[in-house]
């Protein structure tokens, strides 16, 4: 008996090894049909499907593909129509008229009406419910639909950025027939549709054979392959069971000759900061003197082994003329300099103090190692606290208990919203505790100036200021390094995270 | 009674010892000395190979590997030792008047160890490191805690089988204290399987400590340790793969020295071995 059972388990592991290898050889024979069809891996899974509710950029890398807004983002940083074929703003800057584009088609056939677009920014702004699902409409004093055409959104205040909420990173249309499932089977305007979702797997994304862009898009199908190890990733792009992945900086010689690598900058900030509200950070002496001691070459060659642009204020050369040039050699490496900036501030001697990092990504860990390093040669001595990252959030990022901190700033396509976060106001971002009048000011103005030229004035003064008040050490905006197959062409970068499936395809 | 030197043949007593006090020696150098500071970064020279100038090659910062290989040492028998000293003085404890007792006391006792026992030590340690936070003392008590149900059992095994002998008996009949006779009679007769329990949970927590610094729980930058440095290491495996030899083999011996000494051990104070 005893032994029957033995063999028994072993005709069921062979059977099992059959099968694992039968499906595996399946999976492998897909050459023919790979013209249409791409792989990318992602390395984690989306928060949410729904637009409105997804906060992880991760989420948005992915879902942008299904979604549009009455605008688009485009690759510099500027804005383009999208559901909104053309506007027309009033003289006094408060009354937007969007005329709507025809033939704009959702993934379940119905044609966009006036009343999707009433619906999503009823549902965005809790009119109905008086549950807001997002703050960036607190501005909007109503909203109408004139005719079948035409959506009016009407502001309590002038605003040159309010455009910039109109696109599917903040209200993506949605239909109100869909009402209920928005998450569990979510329906765009984008070029591609939902298929099918299998949590920890994969994202599956069809082609919208009726995209209002006739050409768009190429492929006919999309997957997106969680994988959030590096060393799994690669082994799957060398099998070629994915397309499309990054690739950490230090392991780009493995893939480098055999594969097409794509260099783009992440338009996220790191930065390296301290809580302004504590002694001895409060004395912008203290905060210049750390500026000089820190060597961001260092950082980007350990850290980022090379691959980073160095910075000088809270913006990247991804923002396109919104940046400002010159900032990042300001503070160029300086000891002596730091040493009486310190002296003159009151600590000849230096000071103790503690950086506290996030664990959920080394990269912030060996940043303060080096800080740790750079800062002991002006007497400054600095001890790593490694904290989780729910702990940073509510410690550190919300709760602003700390002294220095490293963080990564993750980028958006306007530039106000990045630079937004150091208005002393603005207390739910200020994380670092930032206060200067004329900063403030600016970026108040910002908002009632219609000119763009004068906009990119403003927002390069407000850069010089945070950098002359020395308001965190701005490291370098890393970059993000793609390895695909050779053939794929199309992949556009932009100023977020968003990997834009819309114009990729094979070139064979 | 035989003496060492009648183990001159005993290949594992040999080995482990040279390995071990290889180690020591590295150990006890490094308070003093290190060939370059542990800690003095130099990005421009990072990742290089072995060379006269640094032994074990640099690394991602420009640090010199053995140098921290060193310092390591420190850590790992840091670790070693509170967790074995933790583990031994409660485990024995414990387990000794669980034994001596007997009664609801072992029940007691034992019961509460086999609940210890019941969860797997590295959860254990992961959950007392993530309420108590990383560090290397808190990673230490948190592996000193785990050793402690092995040790305890093998105590109270001891005491049970001993607190039966005419020794004992003897002792209490002449109104020696009970505490006395478990610590200053039946200890030193039970002395010798808790001694290679000692030396195999030396390693065990050395093994223990490199795994929760592996996932970065354990002891924190830039204090040096091998289990980081190997997690660290590992993403420069293809390119530069000495930097991951020089914790992975450092791991691999120590922990085979200390097994190789346990094992020399029992075979010296058992009395059925020859």
């Amino acid at each position: 008996m005893r032994e029957n059972k033995k063999w028994l388990m072993l005709v069921l592991m062979m059977f099992c090894v059959l099968m694992i290898s039968a499906c595996s050889s399946e999976g492998g024979n897909v050459d023919g049909e790979k013209a249409q069809e791409i792989k990318v891996r992602i390395n984690d899974d989306p928060d949410f499907l729904d637009p409105h509710l997804a906060t992880a950029s991760i989420s948005y890398q992915m879902i942008l593909n299904m979604f549009e807004g009455l605008f688009a983002p485009e690759t510099d940083g500027s804005l383009s129509p999208a559901i909104a074929e053309s506007y027309e703003l009033s003289e006094d800057g408060l009354t937007y008229t969007f005329n709507i584009r025809d033939n704009v088609k959702f993934h379940n056939g119905n044609t966009v009406k006036v009343e999707d677009i009433t619906y999503t920014f009823d549902r965005l702004m809790g009119t109905k419910n008086g549950d807001p699902l997002s703050s960036n409409f607190n501005n909007v004093a109503s909203i109408e639909a004139p005719d079948t055409d035409t959506f009016v959104i009407k502001l309590k205040e002038p605003n040159s950025n309010f455009l910039y909420s109109l696109t599917a990173l903040q209200s993506a249309i949605i239909p109100a027939s869909n009402e209920g499932k928005h998450n569990d089977n979510p329906i765009g305007t984008g070029p591609f549709k939902f298929v099918k979702y299998s949590p920890g797997a994969n994202l599956e994304l069809a082609k919208h054979e009726d995209y209002w862009d006739e050409k768009l898009p190429y492929l006919d199908k999309v997957t997106f392959v969680f994988q959030s190890d590096d060393q799994s990733a690669l082994m799957a792009l060398k099998a070629k069971e994915v397309d499309l992945t990054g690739v950490p900086a230090n392991r780009l010689a493995e893939v480098e000759n055999d594969f097409n690598i794509r260099k783009q900058n992440n338009n996220s900030t790191l930065v390296v900061t301290f809580n302004q509200e504590r002694e001895p950070f409060k004395d912008v002496r203290v905060r210049q003197a750390i500026n000089y001691a820190i060597n961001k070459g260092d950082i980007i060659d350990a850290v980022f082994s090379g691959y980073a642009t160095p910075i000088g204020s809270n913006m990247s050369p991804a923002m396109g003329d919104y940046y400002k040039d010159g900032l990042q050699d300001v503070y160029a490496r300086n000891i002596e300099k730091a040493k009486e900036l310190l002296a003159e501030a009151g600590y000849p001697d230096g000071f103790s103090t503690k950086i506290s990092v996030s664990s959920h990504n080394d990269m912030y860990s060996n940043i303060a190692q080096v800080i740790v390093e750079n800062l002991r040669e002006i007497g400054i001595k600095v001890e790593i606290e490694v904290v989780e990252w729910g702990i940073w959030l509510e410690r550190i990022y919300f709760g602003r208990d700390y002294d220095m901190t490293t963080i990564d700033l993750t980028g958006r396509p306007s530039a106000y919203e990045i630079l937004n976060d150091y208005i002393s106001t603005n207390d739910s971002e200020n994380f670092f505790r930032f206060k200067n009048a004329e900063f403030d000011k600016i970026m108040a103005d910002v908002l009632k100036e219609a000119d763009r030229d004068k906009q990119i004035q403003m927002y390069q003064r407000a850069q010089e200021i945070l950098n002359e008040d020395s308001a965190s050490v701005y490291i370098a905006d890393y970059q993000v390094l793609w390895a695909s197959d050779k053939e794929i062409e199309g992949l556009k970068s932009y100023p977020f995270w968003f990997h834009d499936m819309s114009e990729v395809r094979f070139t064979e | 009674m035989k003496t060492l030197m009648s183990h001159g043949k005993n290949i594992n007593l040999i080995v482990g010892l040279l390995i071990l006090s290889a180690f020591l020696l590295l150990m006890l150098l490094s308070f003093f000395y290190t060939p370059h500071d542990i800690n003095a970064m130099n990005v421009a020279n990072k990742l290089r190979g072995p060379s006269s100038e640094y032994w074990f090659g640099t690394d991602e910062f420009g640090r010199d590997i053995f140098s921290r290989i060193m310092k390591g040492t420190q850590t790992a028998f840091f670790v070693g030792a509170l967790t074995v000293s933790i583990g031994v003085v409660f485990g024995t404890l414990i387990g000794g008047i669980a034994g001596y007792v007997g009664g609801w006391v072992d029940e007691v006792f034992m019961r509460i160890m086999d609940s210890f026992m019941a969860f797997p030590g590295i959860i254990l340690a992961l959950m007392l490191v993530a309420v108590f936070g990383p560090g290397i003392v808190n990673t230490s008590i948190a592996l000193g805690l785990m050793a402690i149900p092995s040790i305890a059992r093998i105590a109270r095994s001891g005491f049970i089988q001993h607190k039966e002998f005419e020794y004992v008996m003897a002792a209490k009949l002449i109104g020696v204290k009970p505490f006395k006779i478990m610590f200053r009679h039946i200890l030193p007769n039970v002395s010798s399987p808790l001694i290679v329990a000692a030396s195999i949970s030396f390693a065990v927590a050395m093994l223990a400590e490199a795994a929760l610094s592996y996932l970065g729980l354990g002891v924190q930058p830039p204090d040096p340790s091998w289990g980081r440095m190997l997690k660290d290491s590992q993403a420069y495996l293809t390119s530069s793969p000495w930097y991951t030899y020089a914790p992975g083999i450092s791991i691999t011996l120590m922990v085979l020295g200390f097994y190789m000494l346990s094992n020399a051990i029992r075979d010296i104070m058992d009395p059925r071995s020859n």
